[in-house]
């Protein structure tokens, strides 16, 4: 399984006012079992750039292969496309419409012809990879239930269809730091367990330094920058250039440094950092 | 898809048309749609295409923007002109089993068709070259003196706000639960009518919520911001009839004149 993304070019309102040129020559690859962060200002093409690789956009120019398939091309059965790549919308808790929490996870499944008598099965596993309990809430309304149980919810009825690829656009934002950070094992739970390509959107460095293999920068509409978290990050002065930042863990190690002459640290994550700060001054 | 329907936007300019006091394109609206219907040949629409052609063209709104909101509501224009295309009684040109079409029927079918494409453009031009904001603080102006008699001018006034207001936030909410619910293998494009409503109930549902939210969210704002009605309530822009205002009634005036004299025209080539 892997993902070709080649020159992409895509064009909002071409022709009247407000015309914007939302993605601009845009190409990268990801391979098999890799995560990766996408960043970019508000407005940067992000959001466009991942409606382009489930179909539900069509590209002005350029073309989207899904493990050796172009999806750009017309006779390409967009359905199929779908249930491949998992696409959960942000704020995807919005979306919600069934009677109970076990009926709107089918619903993706249901669209993509999954009998009935297998979906019992399939919603009780989506339910258990987001960390959910079937017996408890599968009856009960989806809207009865807290902010971050209904974002779970919906990330579910994406799982359900089993995807190869789940795509995420800021599946954190406006989450309290308890449910963020459920949100977050659970990505990664997914990506290790069921070995799917992940791709996600999202506005805290912390996180991207965390879960991606490889980070992709926005800029324009451009890919402005992409490689491991540590080298995208360790270019802190054109990221705050593009109104982007660094995880806050780096701030706190610049102090050390400062401070602390001969002290060396390139952590991105406070555990790496942790470690680091021990070391360095032999605590255990 | 969705985004394409441009009735009720507002097409940002600086043309004489924009310019215009709010209150007069309102006036202008109104006569222009009586003028329509005051019209019994097509000489009358004629003079009220060009009529609206020249709005048009003072306007510097592309031509393209403007019939491009007509696609939107081409089905309704199609299903009067077809529903009058067999139903009007007169001289038969062609029939089959119980569908005729007269020669009296073609004649109304176009005359509703262009009746219809005349009074949604025009209308459209209004709200195309008019700030939503103008136009509802030229609402409660005209509405005022309405006032002694117990309307609520200024609650109409800001009712018609919020709802143009809404408009694109709606149609952008309304767009993204489409896709949200196409990315989890929604079909939308195929099955009979019946298939079809059945699958808008998982876009109507999320809808119905998010406009629910966002009128709590909007309530708890204004009182945040102490709204209290209309009494007393002072407006930081007052509207103010200018030289292009008189200019525009005095040919309001003759282009009343001219419509209701085309009613007299007995010329028919057909």
């Amino acid at each position: 399984m892997s993902i070709e993304v080649k020159n992409l070019k895509y064009t909002y309102n071409p022709g009247m006012p407000g015309e914007t040129l939302a993605l601009d020559d845009v190409s990268f690859e990801v391979h098999d079992g890799e995560t990766i962060g996408i960043i970019g200002h508000t407005g940067s093409g992000k959001s466009t750039l991942l409606q382009h690789l489930n179909g539900l956009i069509r590209p002005d120019s350029g073309e989207v292969w899904v493990d050796g398939q172009c999806i750009t091309d017309k006779s390409a059965k967009l359905v199929d496309v779908r249930r491949k790549v998992g696409l959960v919308f942000q704020y995807p808790e919005y979306q919600l419409f069934e009677e109970t929490v076990a009926k709107d996870i089918a619903f993706g499944p249901k669209n993509t012809g999954i009998a009935e008598d297998q979906m019992e099965k399939r919603v009780r596993a989506a339910m258990s990879i987001v960390g959910l309990d079937y017996d408890e809430i599968a009856e009960s309304s989806p809207f009865e239930l807290s902010g971050g149980q209904k974002r779970r919810v919906a990330i579910a009825g994406v799982v359900a269809m089993r995807p190869s690829v789940l795509i995420l656009d800021e599946p954190t934002a406006g989450l309290d730091p308890a449910a963020h950070d459920e949100v977050l094992a659970m990505i990664e739970t997914i990506n290790a367990s069921m070995n799917m390509i992940v791709i996600f959107v999202s506005h805290n460095m912390a996180d991207v330094a965390r879960l991606s293999d490889r980070v992709l920068v926005m800029d324009k509409g451009k890919i402005a920058m992409q490689g491991t978290p540590r080298e995208v990050f360790s270019h802190e002065d054109e990221l705050s250039s593009m109104g982007l930042g660094v995880p806050p863990v780096r701030d706190i190690l610049k102090k050390i440094k400062e401070a602390v002459p001969g002290f060396e640290s390139d952590a991105l994550t406070t555990d790496e950092a942790a470690e680091d700060i021990r070391k360095y001054f032999g605590l255990k | 898809m969705i985004r394409d329907i441009t009735l009720g936007q507002y097409y940002p300019g600086n043309s004489v048309i924009h310019r215009l006091d709010a209150r007069t394109k309102i006036i202008a609206t109104l006569l222009y749609i009586i003028e329509l219907f005051i019209v019994n040949n097509f000489w009358g629409f004629l003079i009220a295409g060009a009529a609206l052609a020249a709005v048009i063209a003072l306007s510097r709104v592309p031509a393209r923007f403007i019939f491009r909101g007509l696609t939107a509501v081409f089905l309704i224009i199609a299903f009067t002109v077809i529903l009058n295309l067999f139903m009007v009684d007169g001289r038969v040109l062609w029939q089959w089993k119980f569908l005729k079409i007269t020669y009296e029927g073609i004649w109304r079918a176009a005359f509703m068709g262009v009746r219809l494409v005349l009074l949604i453009i025009g209308t459209s031009m209004m709200t195309l070259t008019t700030k939503p904001v103008e136009l509802t603080d030229g609402l409660e102006k005209l509405m005022s003196p309405l006032n002694k008699i117990g309307v609520p001018s200024h609650e109409i006034a800001l009712m018609m706000t919020i709802a143009l207001r809404f408009i694109p936030t709606l149609m952008e909410e309304t767009d993204k639960i489409i896709k949200a619910q196409q990315a989890r293998g929604a079909d939308f494009e195929s099955g009979n009518l019946f298939q079809r409503a059945a699958k808008l109930i998982p876009i109507l549902i999320p809808l119905f919520i998010s406009s629910f939210r966002i009128a709590q969210e909007l309530a708890l704002a204004m009182e945040a911001r102490c709204y209290h009605g209309g009494k007393g309530r002072t407006r930081m822009n007052e509207i103010h009839f200018h030289r292009g205002d008189a200019i525009a009634a005095v040919l309001m005036v003759i282009y009343l004149a001219v419509i209701i004299a085309s009613r007299f025209i007995t010329f028919n080539p057909f």
